[in-house]
């Protein structure tokens, strides 16, 4: 074990993925309880293939992958928010559309180009996949989101409540749910490249589902899914380093058994309340 | 009775939903300390109504006026049941402080008086020992305490609840109603949407008919004498 943490702190690649994914994997976990009450999080899925399509044609077009992907996967959070609270479209056919015609558009790019492979990388993830100018944006941009979020928790939790009673006492509701979109496609930005974009909205709803098997108050929910979400990233990530597997696929591992345990705690704590 | 000062008055209201106007011309006020209910069938405008108060919907015609000292987003409102809460990982105590959210402005942490407020309005509906309870296992009764709670927290002046009982067992409506009187003894004033014309003449001060080309308003005296009371003399059938 001690080898194992003398590398990751000793490896400037491990390093700087550790970083990162941890701040990621806080932002994602406390977005992700908001989202998965709001039955929203096919938008996290949806956005993650619009980010692997904008990565895609940042990539062949030489243009710096983060500038690219930032302004289209807030573009696109706004656009499948807009289309979740009309009623008039179905909302989830919709995301289905957008999502993999957005895939297409990326594996399109990239088979032209004959980069092939660099496909299994922006799909699955790699840690090698961050530089060092990315751990800076990466690292500023999760610390905006946990600011905000510490910052609007109160209005978070009344608007995920019960919107209808938010709206009615003054809240700003479309402002805030823009808001939680617009944390959300940043969050996904950060994490894609190293979850990968198939990955990445496993990050936002394991650890809220898990921690709502168990905890009945929203306070205890979200520092739940918080710590959650650090442990599985570093046990992931160690799994990883110890077995050669993808990162991305060994912490959703991790979260699977996480949830098998959690279901079970909860299942049982609800026998004995009964 | 214009010497009274109103807290709602309004003039030539006409509105529509998805472009059918479903109130056209009312005109009613509401003054500190009454208790409105208002009746109608589906479909009569009772909903589109309550988001008009709400300032959730923008009239056709005619004005909305808040009086009194009451400010537009100060309304403890009180929604439908949705079923979108039902299985919501939040404490009473959550919920009810979340109705002092309208006086915080943009500062993120509630204060020791918004903390109070919530203490003092969970006493008021005997839910205090439930504090820590998950809202999600409570019975309908208990919840609508919660959100009657919540509503409070939200207001001073005037509550405005939509079917409070749908869906509640006897017993528990009648606790549910002798609640809200007690609340307006108090002299917070209360608007009240209900299908239930019995309780709505034994409680109100005034009610509010809405038909389907037309309006009632009065006390519940005159809305007996009213002959174009279809409403009542019709029962079921109507509908």
């Amino acid at each position: 074990m001690g080898d194992i943490i003398s590398a990751f702190f000793s490896t400037p690649i491990l390093f700087r993925a550790l970083i990162v994914g941890i701040l990621v994997s806080l932002c994602a976990a406390l977005l992700g309880v908001s989202l998965v009450l709001k039955r929203y999080s096919m938008i996290g899925d949806g956005l993650s293939h619009v980010g692997f399509g904008a990565l895609a044609i940042a990539a062949v077009m030489n243009w710096a992958p983060m500038v690219v992907a930032v302004p289209v996967v807030i573009a696109a959070a706004f656009l499948l928010l807009r289309i979740s609270s009309s009623s008039k479209i179905k909302g989830d056919s919709a995301i289905a559309l957008i999502s993999t015609g957005a895939l297409a558009i990326g594996v399109m790019a990239v088979s032209l180009s004959g980069m092939n492979s660099d496909l299994d990388s922006y799909l699955f993830g790699s840690i090698y996949a961050i530089s060092d100018e990315d751990v800076v944006i990466s690292v500023a941009l999760a610390l905006l989101v946990l600011v905000l979020f510490v910052f609007f928790y109160t209005k978070i939790f009344a608007i995920t409540f019960d919107e209808s009673f938010a709206r009615a006492t003054g809240t700003k509701v479309g402002t805030y749910n823009m808001l939680i979109a617009l944390l959300t496609a940043l969050t996904i930005v950060i994490g894609m490249r190293m979850m990968g974009s198939m990955l990445i909205s496993s990050l936002i709803i394991f650890p809220a589902l898990c921690s709502m098997r168990v905890f009945k108050s929203f306070r205890a929910v979200t520092i739940c899914s918080a710590v959650i979400s650090v442990v599985t990233f570093i046990s992931g990530m160690v799994i990883s380093y110890e077995f050669g597997t993808p990162g991305g696929a060994s912490i959703v591992c991790v979260n699977i058994a996480v949830f098998a345990v959690f279901s079970a705690v909860g299942a049982v704590l609800r026998r004995n309340r009964a | 009775m214009d010497k009274q000062e109103f807290l709602i008055n309004i003039e030539n209201l006409t509105l529509s939903y998805e472009n059918m106007t479903v109130i056209k011309d009312m005109d009613f006020r509401v003054t500190g300390g009454d208790y409105l209910c208002i009746v109608g069938e589906n479909g009569s405008g009772k909903s589109t109504l309550v988001k008009a108060l709400l300032s959730l919907k923008k009239p056709v015609g005619g004005t909305i006026t808040f009086g009194g000292g009451l400010k537009q987003n100060e309304i403890g409102y009180l929604p439908q049941q949705t079923g979108a809460q039902q299985d919501f990982p939040a404490s009473v105590y959550e919920v009810v402080i979340s109705g002092c959210l309208n006086s915080r402005g943009i500062r993120p942490f509630y204060s020791d008086r918004e903390r109070k407020m919530t203490a003092e309005n969970m006493e008021r509906l005997g839910i205090t020992h439930l504090r820590k309870r998950s809202y999600r296992e409570l019975s309908g009764g208990q919840q609508q305490r919660v959100l009657l709670a919540r509503a409070l927290c939200a207001t001073k002046k005037l509550l405005l609840l939509d079917e409070p009982v749908s869906g509640l067992d006897p017993m528990v409506t009648a606790e549910m109603y002798e609640l809200i009187a007690d609340i307006n003894r108090s002299g917070v004033t209360v608007i009240m949407v209900t299908h239930d014309i019995s309780a709505a003449m034994k409680y109100a001060s005034h009610i509010l008919c809405l038909r389907q080309d037309t309006w009632f308003f009065g006390t519940p005296g005159e809305f007996l004498a009213d002959s174009s009371s279809d409403f009542m003399k019709g029962g079921e059938n109507n509908g």
